[in-house]
């Protein structure tokens, strides 16, 4: 051809920075395995129903019947679906303009958000506006449409926990931002320690970047821990003082395994510190239906909510999301459902009840199968999963495997990875993916597979570990630590 | 420890730093100067900046100045683009339809008709029966074992939901899927996609997406890396290409579509275009081509789409085919040519032209808007930068899966001899044919208004007349700071109800008015709409003929 049209070298360079590992080398090594007839277990990405979770029935029941709304004026409808079901349908088929069919609000539809805001209001004890939500394809299309408005060039850092969960630096790369690290504390259980970001925002301002935002993943991604209320205090006081917008990223706030650190939101911890922080401190928090007892990850379904932004500058991110018209219907509908589901007394709320209890009581027994399974292992150490999906542990690898990792052009990390994948079929993801301490090397796994599976897959990953300790371990001394 | 984390943030600042030279841009739109009469598209696509008032006024001493976001502070890509669709006329609408339900007594109209927007069935388009069977189906999958779901489906959608069920692994409708889509929906696509053109289609090169917006946000991210990096725009264009072109910090490089020649597209045109662009330093990436076109309803002769593709060959762009209009096609002198099919036939490969094809579940006789599906069909592109697009996709993990389904489902609709097969084609030709009629109807009437001049709606959703305002009619706009179309459009409004959007917002010659109008209202409505806006229009001239 005469002139080319589109080579490497002409691509956006903020495209090529960009990293993603949750769907990464390890992930297209996992999935020609699977082509060639290998078993692979997907623990890369907290994707539920992939690994056999049953979507819960009532949501399903209703979203169905507004997908096919013919059904509703059929007498026989009543023998398929519960009538608390087919008054919900109706209920949100009332609540858009046209049914599932139509374009919504560029925000989403006016009385979900309403439900969303009444939700978030008896979740805090503090009014919601709704006025403030906006609905979106899942929450990472939100967190992009935030970090969209507020990164203006590489003069702007947003400051992100490492590890961080690649969104985030994947998000930023593509907008041309700076990320600013901050380390969450490994030994303190992932804790994260204000003095540590205090010196990571000096830094970076000496560099002449303008620290703009800070993100916060609670419960964490991948790491597992919950901030308490002491800590989500100082945080907020901090983004006070800094002028930070705080982006709290909540999307697992149903994924709680123990009781001494409940969730709190963000937002509820602003209101209760009162003036100047509660009207000071400016906040998008996020939520999702992929994540929770709900995993409805294929709806690509979610929301965040504004506390104090102008509202010039809320008209600006309206406008923003009217580019791309609006978000899918059914998803805003499951997002209806998930912040107000059957209440004691309906048809459906002893199934529903039952559902989402075994979910929650199984994920939090698979934590500790794991956390534990993982404590087992030679030259494996790894936090308690508080919450989320995620086991994080730390692998001190052996000199002689950094070696043999540096010989196979390979990240030490992604080496090991690699070798469990093959040998085992688990396919996880490697910690330099989320961002670790130098010489530090980590993986992530969901803890999501079945439960009858897990002292399975815990017994492979042992063998497969304390093999390859023994193989590369010649008692010079571990990775780190 | 600390010493790491230092080294560490340094280094990505450092690195950061190394790898952009961003300056804010300002040069993004280029005038031909050559070409007085169609000269300042900058005048017109800037001028859309007025449909959100927010964005003229910027003061620093706001009383939220203190805090760490604010319209000053805020990315100025943001404050730039723009998308007049659902502008400011739409929120005067949204006011308009709740205070209409207090005060029913105080206007002339009954109800707000929405004609803005091709969104057909917030106008009382009905679903696709078949469709909307298997995704119910798919939704709730253990409908499938129930007895009763035989009396309540037809045939065909319960077999069609096991086919695409066992398509999905662990039939986990509720799982994220591959990022570029399920991939026995994309064999589905491809296989539709091949039976339409009669060349081989690859479903790797399927990306489905959530509705076509976010596809071609991620080919203008990828092509587009500052101000220096041009795309070429047909004017009057839909404005998702100059919002996202300047969300993504790029220039748009006009070129003027003929009204005086039912829309058509000048070789020479884009020839004088794209050179001038260039010797501005503009670095043109890729061409737009909407066909059937939006706002502008026309439909391209094959011919000259054949010139396009060796534009674009012989230049070095990437087509960029918004192909989201192919099923509505309202005259028998014209059919849809997909450009694939048409560079194929040319005996183009994958080496010969990077070709991206825009497809999505909103529009044709679906008109599925709610549910966001779409796919681009990407080609001629090497390994190295479809990983990139790959990994884009990934980013946002997948498109939704409901959405993945329609979009295979209109790909593969029904088949003669399947069960549903009649209703679906009663349902299908009977929306299609409402639809050309209503266009010709709508058409007919805009001809007859005085000073208004209308070419046909070949194909598309949408009416794109010419308006002709009185010097007075121009001088009261001016008085309220609105573009004159747009002075138009809201008198429109507030007599009839009507919601239209002003042609600046989707560009025009410099000092020719439009207003696009979609063809969408159910057909027992188009008369009562044909009334009240030959009555608006009479009652607009006499108030302002010279």
């Amino acid at each position: 051809m005469a002139i080319k049209a589109l080579d490497y070298d002409t691509l956006n360079e903020n495209v090529k920075k960009c990293q993603y590992a949750v769907r990464g080398e390890l992930y297209l090594r996992a999935s020609e395995l699977q082509k060639e007839g290998k078993k692979i277990i997907f623990t890369n990405v907290g994707n539920p129903h992939a690994l056999g979770q049953k979507p819960l029935t009532f949501p399903r029941q209703v979203v169905a019947l507004c997908q096919a709304p013919f059904l509703l004026d059929d007498p026989n409808v009543g023998m398929l679906f519960p009538a608390d079901a087919i008054a919900r349908a109706k209920h949100y088929l009332s609540l858009t303009s046209g049914g599932l069919g139509a374009y919504s609000d560029s925000r989403g539809l006016p009385g979900v958000r309403k439900e969303v805001a009444e939700f978030i209001q008896r979740r805090d004890g503090y009014p919601s506006d709704p006025e403030l939500i906006f609905l979106t394809d899942g929450a990472s299309k939100g967190v992009m449409q935030i970090l969209n408005c507020v990164i203006r060039g590489d003069g702007d850092g947003i400051l992100v926990p490492v590890p961080q969960y690649p969104l985030y630096s994947a998000t930023i790369s593509l907008l041309g931002g700076t990320l600013v690290p901050y380390y969450l504390d490994e030994s303190e259980n992932w804790g994260l320690d204000v003095n540590n970001l205090r010196q990571s925002v000096a830094q970076a301002r000496s560099q002449g970047i303008t620290v703009r935002a800070m993100v916060i993943i609670n419960p964490g991604n991948p790491t597992g821990q919950c901030l308490s209320e002491a800590n989500l205090r100082e945080i907020l006081k901090y983004c006070y003082n800094e002028k930070l917008v705080l982006l709290g990223d909540e999307v697992y706030q149903q994924n709680i395994y123990q009781d001494e650190r409940p969730f709190i939101s963000s937002k509820k911890v602003l209101m209760d510190m009162g003036s100047p922080f509660s009207n000071g401190v400016q906040l998008v928090s996020f939520h999702t239906v992929s994540k929770g007892y709900w995993g409805e990850c294929g709806q690509r379904g979610g929301y965040f909510e504004m506390t104090n932004l102008p509202p010039r500058v809320v008209e600006e991110i309206y406008k923003v999301a009217s580019i791309a018209l609006s978000p899918n219907v059914s998803a805003q509908i499951f997002m209806g459902l998930m912040v107000s589901p059957p209440k004691p007394g309906d048809i459906s709320y002893d199934q529903f009840a039952r559902e989402s209890k075994g979910i929650l009581e199984s994920l939090r027994r698979r934590a500790r199968i794991m956390t534990d399974g993982f404590n087992s292992c030679k030259n494996v150490v790894c936090n308690f999963t508080e919450g989320a999906m995620y086991s994080f542990p730390q692998i001190r690898l052996p000199p002689g495997a950094i070696q043999a990792a540096k010989q196979a052009g390979k990240v030490p990390d992604v080496f090991y990875c690699l070798k469990l994948l093959e040998a085992t079929g688990i396919s996880t993801v490697p910690g330099s993916g989320f961002g670790q301490k130098e010489g530090v090397f980590h993986l992530r796994t969901t803890i999501l597979p079945a439960e009858e599976e897990m002292p399975e897959i815990m017994d492979s990953f042992k063998k497969f570990n304390d093999e390859f300790m023994s193989q590369y371990d010649n008692n010079v001394g571990y990775s780190r630590m | 420890m600390r010493r790491f984390l230092i080294n560490q943030a340094k280094g990505l600042v450092d690195h950061s730093r190394r790898h952009h030279h961003k300056s804010p841009s300002f040069l993004s739109l280029v005038p031909p100067q050559s070409r007085p009469l169609a000269s300042p598209a900058p005048a017109s696509l800037v001028s859309l900046s007025r449909f959100f008032s927010s964005t003229s006024e910027m003061s620093a001493s706001d009383s939220t100045s203190s805090l760490p976001v604010t319209l000053d502070s805020i990315n100025p890509k943001v404050l730039k683009c723009e998308y007049a669709v659902r502008g400011e006329i739409v929120n005067i609408a949204q006011k308009l339809q709740e205070d209409l339900k207090a005060n029913k007594d105080a206007y002339p109209f009954d109800e707000i008709i929405y004609c803005n927007i091709g969104n057909p069935q917030s106008l009382g388009q009905l679903p696709i029966r078949f469709f909307r069977e298997v995704l119910a189906l798919c939704d709730h999958a253990s409908l499938l074992d129930e007895s009763e779901t035989h009396g309540l489906f037809s045939i065909d959608s319960i077999d069609r939901a096991w086919k695409i069920l066992d398509q999905i692994p662990g039939r986990a409708t509720g799982a994220y899927s591959h990022s570029q889509g399920i991939k026995g929906l994309r064999d589905v696509i491809a296989a539709g996609i091949e039976a339409r053109d009669g060349f081989p289609a690859d479903p790797n090169d399927i990306f489905l997406t959530d509705g076509a917006s976010p596809a071609v946000h991620m080919m203008m991210q990828l092509l587009l890396s500052s101000e220096k990096d041009g795309i070429l725009c047909p004017i009057p264009q839909y404005p998702l290409y100059s919002a996202s072109i300047a969300l993504h910090g790029g220039s748009l490089v006009p070129y003027y579509l003929d009204e005086a020649t039912g829309w058509g597209l000048e070789i020479s045109d884009l020839k004088k275009q794209l050179e001038e662009a260039r010797s501005k330093g503009i670095a043109v990436r890729a061409l737009v081509v909407i066909n059937p076109g939006n706002p502008t309803g026309q439909v391209l002769a094959e011919e000259n789409q054949r010139d396009i593709v060796n534009f674009c060959k012989q230049e070095g762009l990437v087509l960029l085919a918004d192909e989201v209009y192919q099923e509505n096609v309202y005259v028998p002198d014209k059919k849809f040519h997909s450009f694939k099919k048409v560079a194929r036939s040319l005996g183009y490969g994958e080496k010969d032209i990077s070709l991206v094809s825009f497809q999505s579940v909103s529009k044709g006789y679906y008109g599925e808007c709610g549910k966001r599906g779409g796919y681009m069909e990407v080609t001629g592109f090497t390994s190295d930068v479809r990983e990139q697009i790959y990994k884009m996709a990934s980013v946002n993990l997948c498109s939704n899966i409901s959405g993945q389904i329609l979009a295979s489902l209109v790909m593969s609709p029904p088949k003669p001899g399947d069960d549903s097969y009649d209703s679906y084609m009663a349902e299908r030709d009977g929306i299609l044919s409402s639809m050309a009629k209503r266009a010709k109807t709508l058409e007919d009437a805009l001809n007859s208004l005085e000073g208004v001049t209308c070419n046909r709606a070949e194909g598309a959703m949408y009416l794109f007349p010419r308006i002709s305002l009185p010097q007075k009619a121009i001088e009261a706009a001016e008085a309220e700071k609105t573009a004159p179309d747009a002075f138009y459009c809201k008198r429109l409004l507030n007599a009839t109800g009507v919601v239209v959007v002003p042609g600046s917002g989707f560009g025009q010659v410099p000092g020719t008015w439009h207003f696009r109008c979609t063809i969408l209202p159910q057909e027992d409505k188009i008369p009562a709409i044909v009334n009240r806006l030959t009555e608006f229009h009479k009652s607009f001239m006499d108030e302002f003929r010279n």
